[in-house]
């Protein structure tokens, strides 16, 4: 009996051992597999010019309309989004009271939004676009890219502001100060949230390919306003590896590479970010 | 008991001190005297004569949650002293406070019947203005709270609310509070950098300047030493007997001895009721209650 | 004097004013965004009555046969696909993620957590269609060359099974940090408890830790689970797309969501297309949203009774 119990003991901690190894054995393996196909495909041509006339047929040119236009999208939805959540984020924790039924059915809103598929956005958005008269736009994927990340922007956010200490909100109220007055307070309390939930946003946004991908085309140039097409990173990645030609599928783990690397580079830009900001923080 | 002259009195008291009918003390200094030692603020100037500041809680009930807290508190609080409230834990002391400058029903479930007049204003009136009322209450928590901001701003913070935007008057402002509760010293090199950075003590201390510079004219301190070392809890206490030459402050304690040393008057609370109200001398040498008599030589805590 | 008093109400007034109007703004912007779900589910339900008015309910969901041409939409192919894609993928990363996060919460050193959070945190944020890519190029070509011949004949790798795998490494890290903070709930007095009585650790997680959180870890399945099925692009690089009741793992198949993106757009022309692919968004959303609210609402009630 006693010795059946250590060996359980034993086992599982092996079992356990084993499964966080394999998480790694993902991490690694996606890493390598796309900086090494990637890499043999990159060059600063890639990531410097626009396709060229044979770029589909695996002649010169580069991805920088996808580049751009993922930027131009992730960029103004990003904007968008920060200015709807903050308010929102703002008002659920300080104008409503902590039990209040407004709030709990709008954090399950937005529970249920942030679950919901992007391509489930995508076609609702080109449904509207349609219903409109719009036609797949820069606009589109930045209304349907902003409609996407809004409910990640604002669960983040109030992860973070439902923490907000109480004593921190009455220290400022007892000033004299409104609610309303209280948001500079609040704001910088929830500064490293805020920083985090954003590059969340922006890393979730850049990578979304599902959701673009009928609202806001695909074109090898970069768009000059607001109703053109434009192309996106994800979408470069899928049409070029859907071509049978190799030189352009190789094209697609470039594309894949500079994306990842973007994201990467997001995500540690995150953990500097959220470090500086903490300094002003009251635990 | 009521004083609708009141604020008029001070602004009264102002006017003949040459300060003019709505300059603060800080306009006067920008142009004059300030020079090497620190000048006094109005405060000062106004309660020689003034008509007294004054606290009137009336038949207060509140109850959280249908439990009830607080049961027909009736109770004056005098300016210019310091009063304890003090009380086994559980017995509404806290809340009392809080009930002082409407923090409390910011919390849902919370019923409040009964007045409170601050020099004469209805807290609890349907269409009460707040926030000037909340000016006039510092309020010191429990544990330090410092705004999630620097030295400097922690005291901007107020007087930007209240619209002085001045850069010097708010250099001075700081300067001054900062003097008064012999933080200068120790921060005055570092007065950008966050204040979440200081010691628990300086934060405390932080905290009382930072309610001082709206001025206010009562302090509530809520148990304001108890997360403090013994030598902050006694340079706050000494502050507060510096300063109850200008304000009334109330202070909840948990430490009898705390209001044996620096109370005047003490209220003791039990079960959301107030046992017995008087001088400390009176109180503590012999109270007239049973019950306070039992606190006090600790046959219950 | 007076003009003091009056000049403080007014500035106060002021205030009070932007107080008011800021709050009225907010919750007008509160409201926007919580009718973006209404709006969402009233739209797809409009845009599939056309469909609806053509065909029962039940002949849509249980029909196999799907020619758009003669105007046959039947979506168990698809229904089936997106179950057995998201079942695959639970099936494995459900024990993978569970015993992570017991290791993460349980068994491991700070340092250990300290490497493993970024790790997740990566896994996270991929792209899907990177992980695409990843289907392609390496879980692929391994079930053509070294799974699939020790059990058919021939497979080129698009497959229900890969589609399976991609999107279990694609829902990992949501389960194991879903799963860490459910854990990290459990009051360190109640495993003291445990262990105090001489139990081992796993024992004191067997008995204690997953019997307190199970409903818990039935909500982070459940909503796991609804995450997984709407999972596109990575899932329509490798599922195949073929338009079939999957028979074994190796069959290729096409979920739901790969239909709505590969068709939608395109022969919109053909009577009652759009409002057939509109049905399928209909579908899913419905599913999301009944597995959302109840996994919510059941993990909301854990969190309470905690605090």
């Amino acid at each position: 009996m006693m010795k059946l119990k250590f060996f359980e003991e034993k086992a599982m901690k092996g079992v356990m051992l084993i499964t966080t190894l394999l998480v790694f054995l993902f991490v690694g393996s996606i890493l390598y597999t796309i900086i090494r196909n990637g890499w043999r495909a990159m060059s600063w041509d890639m990531i410097f010019s626009l396709p060229g006339g044979g770029f589909y047929i695996g002649k010169e040119g580069g991805l920088l309309n996808a580049i751009v236009g993922s930027l131009y999208i992730v960029g103004a939805s990003t904007v968008l989004g920060l200015i709807v959540s903050i308010p929102v984020v703002f008002y659920l924790n300080v104008y409503l009271k902590k039990k209040s039924k407004l709030a709990s059915v709008a954090r399950l809103a937005y529970d249920v939004l942030f679950g919901i598929p992007s391509i489930v956005y995508g076609a609702f958005a080109f449904t509207i676009m349609v219903y409109f008269g719009l036609k797949s736009s820069l606009a589109g994927g930045i209304i349907v890219i902003t409609l996407l990340i809004i409910p990640i922007f604002i669960r983040s956010m109030d992860e973070i502001a439902r923490q907000l200490p109480s004593d921190l909100l009455n220290a400022s109220y007892s000033l004299g100060a409104t609610r309303y007055e209280t948001i500079r307070v609040v704001i910088r309390q929830i500064a490293p949230g805020i920083a985090t939930a954003t590059l969340l946003s922006i890393g979730r946004a850049i990578g979304d390919a599902a959701a673009v991908l009928f609202t806001a085309g695909y074109t090898d140039n970069i768009p000059t306003s607001l109703g053109q097409p434009a192309a996106t990173l994800p979408l470069a990645v899928f049409f070029q590896l859907s071509s049978p030609i190799p030189a352009v599928q190789e094209r697609a783990y470039a594309a894949a590479l500079i994306l990842t690397i973007l994201v990467l580079i997001l995500s540690i830009l995150g953990r500097i970010i959220t470090n500086r900001f903490s300094k002003n923080r009251i635990q | 008991m009521i004083h609708p002259m009141k604020q008029e009195n001070r602004d009264f008291m102002r006017h003949i001190l040459f300060l003019g009918k709505n300059s603060k003390w800080y306009d006067r200094a920008d142009s004059s005297e300030l020079k090497g030692s620190f000048f006094r603020p109005n405060q000062k100037f106004c309660v020689e004569h003034a008509q007294r500041s004054n606290i009137v809680v009336d038949h207060l009930n509140v109850t959280i949650q249908d439990n009830p807290i607080l049961k027909e508190v009736s109770v004056e609080i005098p300016d210019r002293k310091i009063t304890c409230i003090i009380g086994p834990s559980g017995c509404g002391k806290s809340t009392l406070l809080k009930s002082l400058n409407r923090l409390l029903d910011m919390n849902e479930d919370v019923h409040i019947s009964g007045s409170v007049l601050v020099d004469g204003e209805e807290l609890y009136a349907p269409d009460v203005e707040i926030t000037h009322i909340r000016r006039k209450m510092g309020l010191l928590s429990q544990r330090p709270c410092p705004l999630p901001m620097s030295i400097y701003d922690n005291i901007a913070y107020g007087c930007r609310i209240h619209g002085i935007r001045n850069r010097k008057k708010l250099n001075m402002i700081v300067r001054y509070y900062l003097q008064a509760v012999g933080l200068w010293d120790e921060v005055k090199d570092r007065l950008h950098t966050p204040a979440s950075r200081m010691s628990i003590g300086q934060q405390q201390r932080l905290c009382l300047a930072r309610g001082l510079a709206v001025e206010p004219h009562f302090i509530l301190a809520d148990e304001a030493t108890s997360a403090l070392d013994p030598i902050s809890s006694k340079t706050i206490e000494d502050l507060f007997l510096k300063l109850k030459e200008e304000y009334a402050i109330v202070l909840v304690t948990h430490t009898l001895r705390q209001a044996l040393r620096i109370a005047d008057y003490v209220i003791f609370m039990y079960m959301g009721e107030i046992v017995e109200a008087g001088p400390a001398e009176q109180i503590f040498k012999n109270p007239r209650q049973e019950l306070t008599q039992k606190y006090l030589t600790g046959v219950f805590s | 004097m007076k003009a003091g008093a009056k000049i403080g109400m007014k500035t106060s007034k002021i205030r009070l004013f932007k107080d008011k109007t800021a709050g009225s703004v907010m919750w007008i912007f509160t409201w926007l965004s919580v009718l973006l779900v209404v709006l969402m589910g009233i739209g797809l339900i409009l845009k599939s009555l056309p469909i609806l008015h053509d065909k029962s309910l039940w002949e849509l969901l249980s029909g196999a046969k799907w020619k758009p041409m003669r105007g046959d939409f039947g979506f168990l192919p698809f229904i089936m696909g997106t179950l057995w894609v998201t079942a695959i993928a639970i099936l494995w990363t459900f024990p993978v993620s569970l015993f992570t996060a017991i290791f993460l919460t349980e068994n491991s050193k700070r340092w250990v957590k300290k490497v493993v959070f970024p790790a997740l945190d990566i896994l996270a944020g991929i792209p899907s269609v990177v992980y695409g890519v990843w289907g392609i190029l390496v879980v692929l070509p391994w079930i053509s060359d070294s799974l699939a011949p020790h059990f058919v004949e021939y497979s080129t790798g698009y497959s229900t099974l890969a589609a399976g795998i991609v999107l279990g490494v694609m829902i990992l890290p949501l389960l194991i940090s879903l799963f860490v903070e459910l854990f990290s709930c459990v009051s360190v007095e109640l495993r003291e408890a445990s262990l105090a009585l001489g139990a081992t650790r796993w024992q004191t997680t067997k008995y204690v830790l997953l019997r307190k959180t199970f409903p818990g870890i039935v909500a982070s399945v459940t909503l796991a689970i609804s995450r997984a099925m709407g999972e596109t692009i990575a899932v329509l690089m490798v599922c195949g797309n073929i338009v079939q009741l999957p028979t074994s793992l190796f069959d290729g198949c096409y979920p739901l969501p790969a239909l709505i993106a590969n068709n939608y757009g395109e022969m919109l022309s053909l009577p009652l297309y759009e409002s057939a692919l509109m049905f399928a968004a209909l579908i899913l959303f419905a599913v999301v949203f009944v597995f959302n609210v109840i996994s919510r609402l059941i993990l909301r009630k854990i969190e309470q009774n905690v605090s």
